[in-house]
């Protein structure tokens, strides 16, 4: 590092590349930066508002729901997992929660406490059958999909049970400026980055990610290491639809796949930059990524885009981000 | 162990590509296969228990008729696979092919010939754009086909306004509807079952018996090795797209003929076809993989939508069924390899 003493010569695209490759969400920030300030020119232009705090808090609480599930879906990624069950599981949490605490609040705590058992079980089972009986993740996550979708169609056709008013506090409610849910986010994303980065679990994670066999081989109990991510990701769906379903006041079977929450959070933590095959990337570029998602669909709604050519755009934007990062990733020598 | 003279035999810690005769090549895939030809056979055995007219050719020929549009993605779908890529746009593009046939066809047999050749260019441009994206822009191809079946799905809502109109003309439907009448022993020939013999036969030599199948093969299994040793690795992996995206136009055509015209008839087949696909015995990631065993799990699949209806399931049990079973499968499939080596 004899380097770092000298002058640098003013090279921009060194620096550029550097700063890539210093952030784990380096070019989605900058997406973000140019998008929002971007989307704050084109809405204001059109007479719309953009950058009044009632547009931008609504914009977050939107983001909240994505937000959470796709730091899960982001540690298992970064395991070198994939879990495409989180959609129902959402719906599963939605639907059970709000029968079980039917509106009476003495039973909120019952409630949650229920739907997490069920969510970490269902994370278990997923770790278990990837690592144990080697199923690839894609399709054992894709099963057990399919497994919650029947079970819960089976016995549910609409809105079921009620949340209490106490409990819509989590969906409604702030402190001050900053919506509660806001603050849930900010809080999981801020306590997962300092497990991804400053505890032995986090690094075990990005080991087991980049290479299965060589961090098994070095004593790191890989199979337990991508089983904890999986009950992690399924916790956060939970979290996911307990916000839900706090926001619709009762439960239904379709929140979760109507949400896309499978593949949108897939889409959230690559656009964020981390690397579909596992062992690179971060939770602050998925949080970015979850924002630029929110940002075009504002942009989109402010300027009255038709529903449909909506999904055509955010395809295109999605495939062109991620082409753009990965051109600059091969410039950056990576 | 081989017919033909080799060098002397080093132990090899990873299969290679190609080893031994083709027979052995092929008594090899057979095993590797055989889980899934025995859940078929099962399925079927259970089907013809319950409703025995199912064995008698037409009752079986019909089967493999409704069967034929997933087979055929299935088919597809393995060259994307075995090349090491995902295709997720196949459904979305059934639905193009369905709604775009319906709306300027509209029922004016004389313009069927000119639009399916339509209908065949887009599968082309599909294909060569999931390839150069995957393969030039580096875009991991999961995401570049979810982001294709997005605009797809969009843009045939978006053109439609949600409700496609217009009609298939008979011609059209002829293909996945009508028959050859009075066939020798079998009764009822449906034409869907001519094309996919044919097809499935063209998709087994392409990728068993062709240079161009082995080299997918070994692109899938190492890229790195596979482009030093001179195979062009981007141009593999988008021919593989462009076929995948083809037999997903002739799958579209063959359901158009039994189908009803909506922007959602393509809903879910995607992953119906990856299932069917890693059912027959194929690695997700690439470098295995066996047409017969995909086709072989596509059949299985219909086997169990339709056995599982006959026990009168309702629809959600199906799902979660098919869920257990896919998993099931998958996972015998993987403890039986790790026996194995």
């Amino acid at each position: 590092m004899a380097e770092r003493t000298l002058p640098r010569p003013l090279n921009l695209r060194q620096r550029y590349s550097e700063f890539i490759s210093s952030t784990s969400g380096g070019p989605i920030t900058i997406v973000l930066l140019v998008a929002f300030f971007g989307a704050w020119v084109l809405v204001a232009a059109t007479g719309g508002d953009f950058m009044t705090i009632d547009n931008i808090r609504s914009m977050l609480v939107r983001s909240v729901a994505l937000g959470i599930v796709a730091i899960g879906q982001t540690l298992v990624i970064l395991a070198g997992s994939l879990d495409l069950s989180v959609a129902y599981l959402v719906s599963v949490t939605a639907v059970l929660s709000s029968v079980i605490m039917d509106g009476d609040p003495s039973r909120i705590a019952l409630g949650i406490l229920v739907v997490f058992a069920v969510g970490a079980l269902v994370g278990l089972v997923n770790g278990l059958v990837i690592t144990k009986l080697r199923v690839n993740a894609f399709i054992a996550t894709l099963g057990m999909a399919l497994i919650l979708e029947g079970l819960l169609t089976a016995s549910f056709n609409n809105f079921s049970g009620a949340v209490p008013e106490e409990y819509q506090e989590l969906g409604y409610g702030r402190i001050g400026p900053f919506p509660w849910a806001v603050l849930l986010l900010a809080a999981l994303g801020g306590a997962v980055w300092y497990m991804l980065n400053r505890t032995r679990y986090g690094h075990h994670l990005f080991a087991v990610g980049g290479d299965f066999d060589t961090a098994r081989l070095s004593g790191v109990r890989a199979d337990w290491v991508i089983i904890r991510a999986h009950i992690f990701c399924s916790l956060t769906a939970v979290m996911t639809g307990l916000f839900i379903v706090s926001r619709l006041r009762a439960g239904a079977p379709w929140v979760g796949p109507d949400g896309a929450y499978d593949l949108q959070s897939i889409a959230a933590v690559v656009l964020g930059g981390t690397a579909l095959a596992g062992g690179r990337g971060g939770v602050g570029g998925t949080i970015s990524g979850v924002f630029l998602l929110a940002i075009l669909d504002n942009i989109f709604n402010q300027l009255g885009v038709n529903t449909f050519l909506k999904d055509v755009l955010r395809g295109v934007v999605l495939i062109a981000a991620i082409a753009i990062y990965a051109v600059q990733r091969k410039r950056a020598g990576r | 162990m081989s017919a033909t003279p080799t060098a002397p035999e080093r132990s090899a810690p990873h299969e290679p590509v190609v080893k031994g005769s083709a027979a052995t090549r092929a008594l090899k895939t057979v095993k590797g296969t055989a889980p899934v030809f025995v859940l078929l056979i099962i399925l079927i055995a259970l089907i013809a228990q319950r409703t025995p007219v199912f064995l008698e050719p037409p009752v079986f020929l019909a089967f493999l008729l409704q069967a034929a549009p997933l087979v055929l993605l299935a088919c597809g779908q393995l060259f994307v696979i075995v090349s090491g890529e995902f295709d997720l746009s196949v459904g979305s593009l059934m639905t193009v092919t369905v709604v775009v046939a319906a709306r300027l066809i509209d029922g004016d047999p004389a313009k069927t010939y000119r639009v399916m050749a339509l209908l065949f260019g887009i599968g082309l441009l599909v294909g060569l754009v999931n390839g150069f994206v995957t393969t030039r822009l580096r875009v991991p191809s999961f995401i570049t086909t979810l982001g294709m079946l997005f605009i797809l799905d969009g843009a045939v809502n978006f053109w439609t306004g949600g409700a496609p109109r217009g009609s298939l003309p008979d011609n059209f439907r002829v293909f996945g509807r009508s028959a050859i009448e009075d066939f020798p022993v079998l009764g009822r020939l449906p034409y869907a079952v001519i094309v996919l013999v044919v097809l499935g036969a063209v998709a087994i030599y392409i990728l068993h018996f062709t240079d161009f199948g082995r080299r997918m093969m070994s692109t899938g299994g190492n890229p790195v090795a596979s482009e030093l040793s001179g195979v062009n690795v981007a141009r593999v992996k988008t021919a593989a797209f462009v076929l995948s995206a083809l037999f997903a136009v002739a799958a579209g055509i063959l359901y158009g003929g039994f189908t009803n015209v909506s922007a959602r008839v393509g809903e879910g087949f995607e992953l119906q076809a990856i299932s069917a696909v890693v059912l027959g015995g194929a690695l997700l990631g690439g470098g295995r993989g066996s047409m017969g065993g995909a086709m072989a799990g596509a059949l299985s699949l219909v086997a169990l939508f339709r056995l599982l209806n006959l026990y009168g399931y309702p629809q959600e049990i199906r799902d979660a069924i098919q869920g257990l079973i896919i998993i099931a499968a998958v996972a015998l499939a993987a403890l039986r390899s790790r026996a194995a080596r």
